[in-house]
């Protein structure tokens, strides 16, 4: 049976990725409800221990989970309930490995030409389909050899190709660039953008650096301790941080709580003073360099917030300082060096911390 | 100076540990050494020709190497089930299908009497039903043979299936190969090495089983008298001869060891899982 | 008038007391004269030490006993016991294992120990033996005699060529004019017997001694006198054997009145 090999356009209705998902493992506890649209690049962001990887083995059929339904192209192929399971063999996908666990006993053209050999695709097309696929990633040269000869950006492109080469509805990534240096991996990322621009089914690609977030996905999910917090674009995401996660990987102070009559209360106790905001479970946003550090409290100041601790530490970054406060409410503050050497701020000080109501970025949970 | 002194640093071990080291090789290359010596070496054409040395030969051979084979077709399913299938007792299977190993050949050969032998608990069936009796045939010595050689291989692949990342296997089906294709065309090749040097290890067990071929199988010149019978009965009329029948068996097996190389036991610097940095 | 007799008798068994224990090296002429002199009587001196003896696997449950008689009459002494085919002992000897004395269940193996030498003392035949068949209780396959054993369709064992079993089994078939095919040939006799009180083999050729021994787990059926051999059992001291006056002191014992009763109850027949 020969199998198409070009992208093709597989229309919009029919390909999609439904994704209810529940499993305890040791002690993750795992709760992901996934949606992909047809011909979409879903990064699914989040700490290491998240669960990320978990989520794709149970979308390939590698782990079983525990309660839920996965449905790809409109075919359920877990579903613990029903009693369904179909086996990875079974499955419309294409994995790509952290560690791309290319087949060292076997050429770089008999490794990409696996997948359609295990089709029942005949040797002689296979190889023909995979040269092919070698050409399109740049590795023609290395089809003969075994893969230990190849760097690591090479490898990750024969992973790539050995993956596609079955025309998967469903491509998982498992994030395809943590195995490579520094400096090769932004020239990797770029290849990889084009490549898998190229491709037109689902893609879900695993991955803890946003960078890669940034520069592949159209929408970004946030899971964090097994669960998804966030579902968004990048652009929407970091607007409007809702888990630590988040807020760290922007850079700014996120506080959760309850808001009643223009004051944000938190489960330790803090009050917040914003602006116009809806009563409710609300996050709040506090950006590092709004936060003013004072060793008096001031008197008649304007702002509604001042809070007091003791300094954490000091990070010095280039002219700027990030000052780590501890107090009923612990904030990152910002200011400059010259600031620094004012107040002459050492770790262990008593300071205060204020902010201006106005600037203060409210939202509901 | 410089190159003797390169030439000293090359044998890295430390002066005591050589020196055991050096004990063991004489420990083992002594008896050699002893056989070598008594060997009537004018006779020695004389005892090879007979006619029942060659067809101990043969028959040890030909045994030895089906006794392999099944150790093989069996061994290999079976280490794989130890390795990668959870069950319950899987500890007390894994003892029971070893335990020939530490078990004395002699009391091999009672069990399988007591199990396949006329009276035998499956034994009498084969005799009732299908007028088959198993011991004083040739299939016996192949069955005593197996009985003691098979946990050998088990243990040996058991041991490289254990090692292999088993992430390999999950990137095959990923691609689409069933289970058994992926055993077939990922699993095997990876643990080829391992497969050789248990395969090697049984055959050489079956070459000089013993104690469990003349207890179950019986001892017949030409049906059931293997090579290790011959030595031992002609120790007792002609020393001279078991010498000599003996010498060629230790010729043949190390022929095959010295022919299986490290080639084909696996390169050393070959990492045995299929990670690419 | 009684006493002269008497007296001469014990002054002698004295003298030759005092001879064996005085040095090792006349121990075999000084032992054998008070064997010849204690033999009727059997009376003798107490001998101490470990006994090796080596025995046809024949021998194995009248020699054992032989030995506990042994050990009560010489409380200081151990007898210990190798039963193998009278073949791979005689080799064991010429190689050097330490043993005290030799019981072979043929001649021509002791005649291979006296060959070169490694005898201290003349071989003395003290028992001998008959062949016969052995079948399983109730002879199930209705076996009448050697004829029946040539029958293709019994599984018949026998002893190796090389061990004297195996030697009077081909003595008897040649006399008794068949040709029999073994399944197997056995490195001694108990290994014969096992297989046919196991069930595994119909019949096969023993010692009358072995069928005897074996109970109510085995038949023997009879082989006539005109195509039977006779064994011949002799027994003798080695050469080298670390303990020399215990070795002679167990094989006078065994030719003693008290022996030779023993050996009877076994079945063995008087030399």
């Amino acid at each position: 049976m020969v199998r198409a090999h070009r992208p093709t356009d597989l229309g919009g209705d029919r390909v999609t990725l439904s994704a209810q998902l529940a499993l305890q493992l040791g002690t993750l506890d795992l709760h992901a409800d996934l949606d992909v649209r047809p011909g979409e690049l879903l990064a699914l962001l989040g700490p290491n221990g998240a669960g990320k990887s978990t989520v794709l083995r149970c979308l390939a059929g590698l782990a079983l989970i525990d309660s839920g339904r996965i449905a790809i192209d409109g075919t359920v192929v877990d579903d613990p309930s029903a009693d369904v399971f179909v086996e990875p063999e079974q499955r419309p996908i294409g994995f790509v490995f952290q560690n791309y666990l290319l087949f060292e006993h076997m050429s770089v053209l008999e490794n990409v030409a696996y997948g359609l050999r295990a089709r029942k695709t005949p040797k002689v097309e296979a190889r023909r389909i995979a040269r092919e696929w070698l050409e399109r990633v740049g590795l023609a040269d290395y089809a003969d050899q075994r893969p230990r000869a190849l760097s690591g950006g090479q490898a990750q492109r024969a992973a790539l190709a050995r993956a596609l080469a079955t025309n998967p509805r469903l491509l998982l990534l498992d994030e395809p660039l943590a195995a490579l240096d520094a400096g090769t991996r932004g020239s990797v990322r770029r290849d990889l953008r084009q490549h898998l621009e190229t491709f037109d089914g689902m893609r879900i690609l695993v991955t803890h650096d946003p960078v890669d977030a940034y520069a592949l996905a159209d929408r970004v999910a946030i899971l964090d301790a097994g669960r998804i917090v966030q579902v968004g674009t990048l652009a929407e995401v970091t607007a409007h941080p809702r888990s630590r996660y988040v807020a760290d990987l922007v850079g700014v102070n996120l506080v959760t709580g309850n808001v009643t009559d223009g004051v944000l209360t938190t489960a330790a106790g803090a009050h917040v003073v914003i602006a116009d905001a809806l009563p409710g479970s609300s996050f709040a946003v506090i950006r590092p360099p709004s936060i003013a550090l004072v060793r008096e409290p001031a008197v008649g100041s304007s702002a509604r917030n001042t809070w007091s601790g003791t300094i954490a530490d000091i990070d010095r970054l280039g002219d700027r300082v990030r000052v780590g406060i501890d107090s009923q409410l612990p904030l990152i503050a910002e200011i400059t060096v010259a600031a620094l050497d004012a107040l002459q701020l050492r770790p262990g000080d008593e300071i205060h911390a204020t902010v201006k109501a106005t600037d203060i970025e409210v939202y509901p949970a | 100076m410089s190159s003797r002194r390169r030439r000293g640093r090359r044998v890295g071990l430390p002066v005591p540990v050589l020196a055991l080291a050096v004990v063991a090789v004489v420990f083992f290359a002594l008896p050699l050494i002893g056989l070598l010596w008594r060997a009537p070496w004018s006779n020695a054409w004389h005892y090879l020709t007979q006619d029942e040395a060659l067809t101990a030969l043969r028959l040890s051979m030909v045994c030895s190497l089906w006794a392999t084979g099944l150790s093989i077709v069996f061994g290999v399913p079976l280490a794989w089930l130890l390795a990668r299938v959870e069950f319950p007792g899987r500890g007390m299977v894994r003892a029971l299908c070893t335990l020939s190993m530490v078990l004395p050949p002699v009391v091999g050969g009672v069990a399988l009497f007591f199990a396949l032998g006329r009276r035998g608990i499956v034994g009498q069936y084969l005799d009732r039903w299908f007028g088959v009796t198993l011991p004083f045939t040739t299939a016996a010595v192949v069955i005593a043979q197996t009985f003691v050689a098979m946990p050998f291989l088990v243990i040996t692949v058991e041991a490289a299936l254990r090692q292999l990342d088993g992430r390999v296997e999950d990137a095959s089906r990923t691609l689409g190969a069933s289970r058994w294709y992926t055993f077939r065309r990922v699993t095997m090749p990876a643990i080829r090495p391992a497969l050789v040097a248990g395969a090697v290890l049984a055959w050489a067990r079956a070459l000089g089983e013993f104690g469990a071929t003349i207890t179950f199988a019986g001892n017949f010149p030409g049906t059931t008298q293997t090579m290790p019978l011959a030595v031992y009965l002609s120790l007792e009329t002609n020393p001279e001869e078991a010498i000599i029948l003996a010498l060629v068996l230790i010729a043949i097996s190390f022929a095959v060891l010295v022919g299986l190389r490290d080639r084909w036991f696996g390169r050393t610097d070959r990492p045995i899982s299929g990670v690419t940095a | 008038m009684r006493t002269t007799p008497r007296l001469i008798f014990s002054t002698i068994a004295v003298l030759g007391f005092v001879g064996a224990s005085c040095g090792s090296d006349d121990a075999g002429s000084a032992a054998t004269t008070s064997a010849s002199t204690v033999a009727a009587t059997g009376a003798q001196a107490t001998v101490s030490g470990v006994v090796t003896v080596f025995a046809a696997a024949s021998l194995t449950a009248a020699f054992t006993e032989i030995g506990d008689a042994f050990m009560v009459e010489n409380p200081d002494a151990t007898v210990t016991f190798n039963f193998a085919a009278s073949s791979e002992l005689v080799t064991q000897i010429g190689e050097g294992a330490p043993a005290d004395v030799f019981a072979s269940a043929d001649s021509s193996n002791m005649t291979k120990l006296t060959d070169t030498g490694n005898n201290g003392s003349e071989p003395v035949v003290f028992a001998t033996n008959l062949a016969e068949i052995i079948v399983g209780p109730g002879n199930p396959r209705g076996i009448t005699g050697v004829a029946d054993l040539a029958n293709p369709d019994l599984i018949v064992v026998l002893c190796a060529p090389e061990v004297p079993c195996g030697k009077y089994a081909s003595k008897v078939f040649e006399q008794a004019g068949v040709s029999v095919t073994p399944k197997s040939l056995e490195e001694n006799v108990k290994a014969v017997v096992t297989k046919v009180t196991l069930g595994e083999a119909d019949a096969g050729i023993v010692y009358l001694t072995d069928v005897t021994a074996a109970g109510d787990k085995a038949e023997g059926v009879e082989i006539p006198a005109d195509i039977n051999v006779v064994a011949e059992y002799p027994i003798a001291v080695t050469k080298d054997a670390p303990n020399a006056e215990g070795a002679q002191a167990f094989v006078d014992f065994v030719n003693s009145e008290q022996g030779r009763k023993i050996l009877a109850s076994y079945g063995f027949l008087a030399p």
